[in-house]
């Protein structure tokens, strides 16, 4: 082989070989960080596109709406709990150990991040709600479709 | 009366547009001298009219003209005029009026400032530039016009802008970040006349470098600025989410990093040329899909604002026209090209490749993680999000590789390289960081963790390497003084903007291992001790601001005993949308901020309190800011003023 050639072969090579490695990386890295999307109703019935329920112990992104009078606060620490309904009419109760966001109300819609803890409750580690009047995530709003007193379209 | 003359300028605006693309071209095409040069008269004249269109607005936005429905819902008669005019681009409308303006003053500025190149280059490169600002008129005024009237019944005052909008941070971060993503159209428009034109020499990358420069260094700015906004603004002391537009924006961010380094090597060097017109089209394309995930609202986010399908649908067809059409451009062109410079396995050229590489590696990283959910979605497997440890740990992972390279790569020549003339530099530069980083974790660092000492390794490595170098460049010919002064703008600017790069690696280690975070429930007269520090909580008082009234709390903060700083975080509700907002209070520090957010009063009157200790947050803005400024030092470098211009540079 002349220099120029072994060169190329071994710059492709090495490629090849890094670029493999990275995705390898990349696709096991993924797969520990993919968090799925559920309304309550999904929680306790499966998933509608797949009708799979999730396990015990998963992480998990759950959106829905607070209901009315069950946010309850831990009087020593901040620990609070809450419930979430969708349009399916399921009932997922989620816990948290920290700040609310300022927009979060009875009445709203809100998405949680966290590990399934029992099969209708959520641990959540982060409590997100949206960020002003007009925009609500997609997902919420899906999920809250023909609810009351929620404005559900986004104009 | 003055919002139809905005409209109307801005028509005029698209007509040129129109025009800038056709003429020219035909004047090439039928060798007319006249149409060729018409070509920076037409982009100057569309800019007028854009900017007229522009500064309209921003007049009705000032006079508070609520008959106009874009103002009327982003805008209030009681919103401080400051943010009255930055509300301009507060929202999708005026923030795309923003972008054809910007796209504007960029292509005029390559009329008015590229007199020494052939005219005929010239042209070409404004003709694309206008085929990308027609797309982007005709964007705006089909679906996004942002002078409609509300007229008969026009509301007596607006709704307000968004009150987390309402900070100095929508002053600075949204133009910055637009010249940058807009500015990377210019490298993307010499790129394709280029490729038209069939000649990709030394000379297209020299033209092009200064202008990518330029809109690297607003982006660059851009992006930090964002970062520091995210971080006192929302409220939870985070500096970057991986939210999807944040991903939007580092992407191109990447890719024009790549393309800066891969400029470098064509312009020198002759060779990675047609690489580095995938480049400079990949670097643009991307802040296309950005600005689509944006505006499409087909993305969760922060930044998302309420969706049209008709948008996002216009934007994906102009964004597969554009990127479709310049590859299917390169696939043509690009094999006619031939590198005719030579180089072994060990010199600059590859460590500049290994540069390139590990660059586009995360950028796919990004685009993977920033596009998978959407797949997912459409493909009918259900809503996901990817996590932030996914993008965490990929980028520790890359960074390795990047830093370690990085630090190798200035000592290396062009061509070639012995490996052992390499051997004493390097040893001395890694027994030097070793130490500095040794002694750096026992003063800074409460405790130990492997990617921490990785981390700060790779901040010294590159800083020592980087030092060593400038010192053995300064006193190869001369003593160290008089060596320091003979070296050109463009060597300093490495050197800085690699500096810079360690300050970040530096500022995100500590940040990301060493930060203390509390949620905490306290009450007036109750105190919390960390890090040294001594909260106390002292009182809570009202607060009455221009538009808005609220709580704020009063913390005094002591260190062994001694007193820091009075700390005031504040709990605003706005009057217009009755939407509560933390300010956070921050005492910040060089090696350390403290960070106080007030939660919500919890029923027993005590409060939830955010209390974070940061160290070394700071530097993870300074570390861009080098960069910036490093960039700036490039385009002071003799060879972008001077008109004969020295190739044997360094």
């Amino acid at each position: 082989m002349n220099p120029r050639r072994k060169k190329r072969l071994l710059i492709t090579s090495s490629l090849i070989v890094g670029l493999s490695v990275a995705i390898g990386l990349v696709l096991f890295a993924l797969q520990q960080n993919i968090d799925l999307f559920y309304t309550p109703t999904e929680i306790i019935e499966g998933k509608n596109e797949t009708g799979v329920k999730p396990e015990i112990g998963q992480r998990l992104r759950i959106g829905g709406m607070v209901v009315n009078g069950t946010v309850k606060r831990d009087p020593d620490s901040l620990n609070v709990s809450f419930d979430l309904i969708d349009n399916g009419g399921g009932i997922v109760t989620i816990f948290f150990d920290g700040i609310l966001p300022d927009l979060f109300r009875e009445g709203q819609g809100i998405v949680a991040q966290g590990e399934l803890i029992a099969p209708a409750q959520v641990n959540a580690f982060e409590v997100l709600a949206k960020h002003d009047e007009e925009y609500m995530p997609p997902e919420v709003a899906e999920a809250l479709k023909g609810m009351d007193h929620l404005k559900t379209d986004t104009k | 009366m003055l919002a139809e003359i905005g409209q109307f300028s801005l028509i005029i605006a698209c007509m040129l547009s129109l025009l800038q693309t056709v003429y020219p071209l035909y004047g090439i095409y039928t060798r007319q001298q006249n149409a060729i040069e018409s070509a920076k008269l037409l982009t100057i004249l569309q800019f007028v009219f854009v900017a007229l269109s522009f500064v309209i607005l921003s007049y009705l936005f000032l006079i508070n003209d609520f008959t106009v429905t874009y103002i009327a819902t982003n805008s209030n008669s009681e919103l401080p005029w400051y943010y009255r005019l930055s509300a301009v681009w507060g929202a999708h409308e005026g923030s795309l009026l923003l972008w054809v303006f910007l796209l504007a003053v960029w292509s005029s500025a390559v009329a008015v400032m590229s007199k020494r190149l052939p005219i005929e280059s010239v042209a070409r490169v404004l003709a694309v530039l206008g085929l990308l600002s027609l797309g982007f008129y005709l964007f705006v005024l089909i679906t996004s016009n942002p002078f409609l009237r509300t007229l008969p019944y026009f509301p007596v005052n607006g709704r307000d802008l968004n009150p987390l909008l309402q900070d100095v941070g929508l002053i600075m971060h949204p133009p910055m970040l637009y010249m940058g993503y807009v500015g990377f159209s210019v490298a993307f428009a010499f790129a394709i006349a280029a490729l038209m034109e069939g000649r990709l020499d030394s000379a297209w990358a020299k033209w092009s470098r200064p202008w990518t420069i330029a809109a690297w260094i607003f982006l660059t700015v851009g992006i930090a600025l964002g970062s520091w906004w995210a971080y006192y603004e929302l409220g939870w002391g985070g500096w970057w989410f991986w939210d999807p537009v944040e991903n939007a924006s580092f992407m191109p961010w990447l890719a024009g990093t790549a393309l800066i380094h891969s400029l470098a090597v064509t312009e020198k060097r002759g060779v990675f040329k047609s690489w580095t017109v995938l480049l400079a089209i990949t670097a643009f394309s991307l802040s296309l899909l950005g600005t689509f995930l944006v505006r499409s609202g087909v993305l969760v986010s922060v930044h998302a604002f309420a969706s049209d399908p008709a948008r996002g649908l216009f934007i994906l067809a102009f964004l597969i026209l554009v990127i479709g059409g310049s590859l299917l451009l390169y696939a043509i062109q690009a094999p006619k090209v031939k590198s005719r410079g030579r180089y072994q396995l060990f010199s600059r050229e590859s460590m500049l490749l290994s540069n390139n590489i590990l660059l586009i590696a995360a950028l796919i990283v990004v685009l993977l993680g920033t596009l998978l959910p959407l797949v997912h979605k459409e493909i009918g497997l259900g809503s996901i999000s990817i996590g932030e440890p996914f993008f965490n740990s990929i980028f520790s992972i890359l960074v390795v590789p990047f830093a370690l390279f990085l630090g190798v790569a200035p000592l290396v020549r062009w061509k070639r390289q012995s490996v052992n003339e390499l051997f004493k530099p390097l040893f001395h530069s890694l027994l030097i960081s070793t130490a500095v980083t040794l002694i750096f974790l026992f003063s800074f660092a409460s405790h130990f963790t492997w990617l921490a000492l990785m981390g700060v390794f790779l901040g010294f490595w590159v800083l020592s390497t980087t030092c060593y170098e400038v010192y053995l460049r300064a006193t190869h010919r001369y003593s160290l003084l008089s060596g320091l002064t003979k070296l050109g703008f463009s060597h300093w600017a490495m050197s800085v903007g690699h500096a810079g790069f360690a300050v970040l690696i530096i500022g995100i280690t500590m940040t990301q291992n060493y930060s203390i975070e509390r949620d905490v429930k306290l009450a007036v007269g109750e105190h919390i001790t960390f890090e040294q520090y001594d909260f106390h909580f002292d009182a809570v008082n009202d607060l009455k601001g221009q538009n808005y009234s609220g709580t704020v709390g009063v913390f005094t903060i002591k260190k062994a005993g001694k007193y820091v700083a009075t700390m005031q975080p504040e709990k605003r509700v706005y009057n217009v949308q009755r939407m509560a907002m933390t300010e956070a209070a921050i005492n910040a520090g060089v090696t350390r901020d403290l960070y106080i957010a007030m939660g919500e009063v919890l029923p027993d009157g005590a409060w939830a309190v955010r209390i974070y200790y940061k160290p070394f947050i700071r530097w993870i803005w300074f570390g861009p800011l080098m960069m910036g400024f490093a960039g700036i030092l490039m385009m002071l470098d003799r060879r972008y003023r001077v008109k004969k211009t020295d190739e044997g540079e360094v």
